[in-house]
């Protein structure tokens, strides 16, 4: 699938701030699944710099804007390629030991609660299947959490939204790391984006959803609030331990005041324009 | 000495560590929070081929565990080897996944690597933990040695002493020496500090002082561009090596703790695409660990192929079942320390203890295991140390500073702890532990 992705993120200052400094991790890494024709990221009236690939191969860079600032909007445009390959993250270039993805930050720690909800989802399932273990712990959290947006916020953990019983992509992957971790099994947040298509069945163009270190496999992703596992309706940008570590976004303003925020994503199965731009050539 | 001039130079090193301003603060107690360290007249004394020795085991560990950081955030071959399990390396704490990937300038993750020693025998010393992070106290080496010259110019005449004076110029080529490849010119060093808060400060300031280096808080601090850059009166000078003095959680509030409001904004990344040096590295803890601690003579082995010069005292890991048993069982005769703790906070001295703390610890180590270490106690060397009845021989620890950049340098001689109170094994200053100045003999 040819998919084309527009994002739009709008910070709003008031009263304008002294400066502002963001690392974006917003750049799509190439693996078999995904295929970047063109990216490109525009931060207007920012220095840009301090460019790297870090160690789970995400690709990131910082932006600074001097002030006085009173908005910074980040465009985001772009085409990938993307292939089914259920899940599985084949072909991705990291250097972070999975091993590293098996410690539990806030938003991820277990409680009681998550701890028994990853020993019932694995009770029937045989140890020696990690695939069968992974996609077991992925559908009790799809069971757990019903889609329900406003009723969480960015700082609930995935102990607060199992509680809750209700939650967003951003509580389904937390809960989903939180019971994978409890089984001893890594896993991380990965930010992307979705093609929701006519269907509606799909819920946020921006996304996110977990991957689970499978072994003798590898890293497979798993939407649990989808209930499904990615394909090539799927965008993958860049993982974390957790939704802040993972953020597409991370910024610092200098100064006192109210800050406002618009995002705006568009994401076009633009597979068709490709044939027809071909024909043309 | 007679007792009438023993209190008169007792006095004069007390009005001249005043004046120089030394102090230190203490958590946990009432009052005010700056006090003086007691300071012992009595010197500890090396000779030189006893220094020589433990010269040559420090700079072992201190390779051995930089060599270990490199590791740990690349291929991670000891893991593989199975000769440290991968549990206490990814899963710890003071792990971070952001800097997987990273060697630094020179391979170099810890480049002042403190190392506490205790002696037991003739020729026998113990290393009790290694400090890998920002080790402090060097500034009392420097003034203690500094108040000894003042107060008896005559033993320094008489005796053939190791200058310990160079180690600010020392540090500076240090530092100096692990400026990025992005550098092109002479490479310039600051200080960062979380602010005058902070208990270490005063040796923040002393050092940047003696070193001729910028004393900077975050805030003095921006990220533009490729680069890290200082305010000042002229414009903004670019930062090459930057020595901090504030934990991994608060350097970066977009890489660590979002609401760190001591680091910069964005360094981490300057760190991470080679636009800046930070002294130690992020994530350099990871060696420290005490849980680790037990694994640096396998270190030596195994990346530098000789045999470990320096022993480790024999550490229980309450993490694993027969040696929580071993522990559980022997709680009076022991001493047990938290895996993370520091400064002598949170640590059972067996022997000293009550029943009740006894029972405290007991239940906290039921409770997390993984949390502990024990280890047993040590017959600790005595010192001959002043006190009220007179000379009497108090237990003391040594901690040299090994600096670590192009090269591997020691200045002969160290921070000498000493606990005050009788028959006492706690010499850190945070429980009431005084200092002396450290001399090695030349030959």
């Amino acid at each position: 699938m040819k998919l084309t992705i527009s994002h739009e993120t709008l910070y709003r200052f008031e009263p304008p701030m002294r400066g502002v400094v963001q690392s974006l991790r917003l750049t799509p890494s190439q693996f078999e699944g995904q295929q970047v024709i063109d990216w490109s990221i525009d931060v207007a009236g920012a220095e840009r710099g301090a460019a790297f690939r870090d160690g789970a191969g995400d690709w990131v860079e910082t932006v600074s804007v001097l002030g006085p600032v009173s908005e910074v909007r980040v465009v985001v445009r772009g085409t990938v390629i993307t292939q089914d390959l259920i899940g599985v993250l084949k072909g991705h270039r990291e250097t972070v030991p999975p091993e590293a993805y098996l410690r539990p930050t806030l938003p991820t720690e277990a409680d009681m609660a998550v701890r028994a909800l990853a020993e019932s989802a694995l009770e029937s399932v045989e140890n020696d299947d990690p695939l069968a273990r992974a996609h077991a712990l992925a559908s009790a959290v799809t069971d757990a959490i019903a889609y329900c947006p406003g009723e969480t916020n960015p700082g609930t953990s995935a102990a607060e939204a199992l509680a809750l019983g209700r939650g967003v992509c951003q509580d389904h992957t937390h809960a989903l790391i939180a019971v994978a971790q409890a089984s001893d099994i890594p896993a991380r947040y990965v930010t992307g984006y979705l093609e929701s298509g006519a269907d509606g069945g799909a819920h946020e163009a921006s996304h996110a959803w977990a991957e689970l270190w499978v072994h003798g496999i590898g890293w497979i992703g798993f939407d649990a609030a989808n209930a499904c596992c990615p394909d090539e309706r799927y965008v993958r940008i860049g993982s974390g331990h957790d939704a802040q570590d993972a953020a597409p976004i991370r910024g610092v303003a200098a100064g006192i005041g109210v800050e406002a925020l618009e995002v705006d994503v568009h994401v076009d199965d633009t597979t068709a324009d490709q044939g027809q731009s071909q024909t043309q050539q | 000495m007679p007792r009438e001039l023993r209190s008169l130079k007792q006095n004069e090193a007390e009005a001249l560590f005043r004046r120089i301003g030394i102090t230190f603060a203490v958590y946990g107690e009432g009052g005010s929070p700056d006090r003086l360290i007691p300071f012992d007249m009595f010197p500890r004394v090396f000779q030189a081929d006893e220094w020589a020795r433990l010269e040559r085991g420090i700079k072992q560990r201190a390779r051995a565990l930089n060599a270990f950081l490199v590791d740990v955030y690349g291929r991670g071959e000891i893991v593989k080897a199975g000769r440290i399990p991968g549990r206490l390396v990814y899963q710890n704490e003071a792990y971070e996944t952001a800097v997987c990937g990273i060697v630094p300038p020179k391979g170099v993750y810890s480049h002042i690597v403190g190392i506490d020693l205790v002696r037991t025998g003739p020729d026998e010393f113990f290393v009790l933990e290694d400090n890998c992070r920002t080790p402090s106290g060097v500034s009392y080496m420097l003034e203690n040695r500094e108040i000894m010259m003042r107060m008896f110019p005559a033993l320094f005449q008489e005796n053939r002493i190791a200058p310990v004076e160079n180690y600010p110029a020392m540090l500076r080529r240090t530092l100096a020496s692990v400026a990025p490849h992005k550098c092109d010119s002479d490479p310039r060093v600051v200080i960062l500090t979380p602010g005058h808060f902070n208990s270490a400060y005063y040796e923040h300031s002393f050092l940047a002082d003696m070193m001729g280096v910028e004393l900077v808080e975050g805030s003095d601090l921006f990220v533009e561009g490729d680069y890290c850059w200082m305010r000042t009166t002229e414009g903004p000078k670019r930062v090459d090596v930057i020595y901090r003095r504030i934990d991994d959680a608060f350097i970066d509030p977009l890489c660590f703790r979002p609401d760190s409001m001591l680091g910069v904004p964005g360094l981490m990344n300057v760190y991470r695409s080679g636009g800046v040096s930070i002294c130690s590295a992020p994530g350099a803890g990871v060696a420290d660990d005490k849980a680790i601690y037990t694994f640096v003579p396998e270190m030596i082995r195994f990346y530098l192929g000789e045999a470990p010069i320096l022993n480790n005292v024999p550490t229980w890991q309450c993490a694993k079942p027969e040696d929580l048993k071993y522990v559980l069982e022997h709680l009076s005769e022991l001493v047990v320390k938290e895996v993370h703790g520091s400064g002598g906070y949170g640590m059972l001295v067996g022997p000293k203890a009550d029943k009740a703390m006894i029972a405290l610890f007991d239940q906290k180590i039921r409770e997390k295991p993984w949390n502990y270490i024990a280890q047993p106690t040590l017959a600790l060397s005595t010192c001959p140390t002043f006190v009220d009845e007179g000379i009497a021989p108090r237990h003391v620890d040594l901690r040299p500073y090994c600096l670590v950049g192009e090269d591997i340098n020691l200045v002969p001689g160290g921070l000498t702890r000493v606990a005050l109170t009788e028959g006492s094994l706690v010499v850190n200053s945070s429980q009431g532990g005084g200092v002396k100045d450290t001399w090695v003999l030349a030959e």
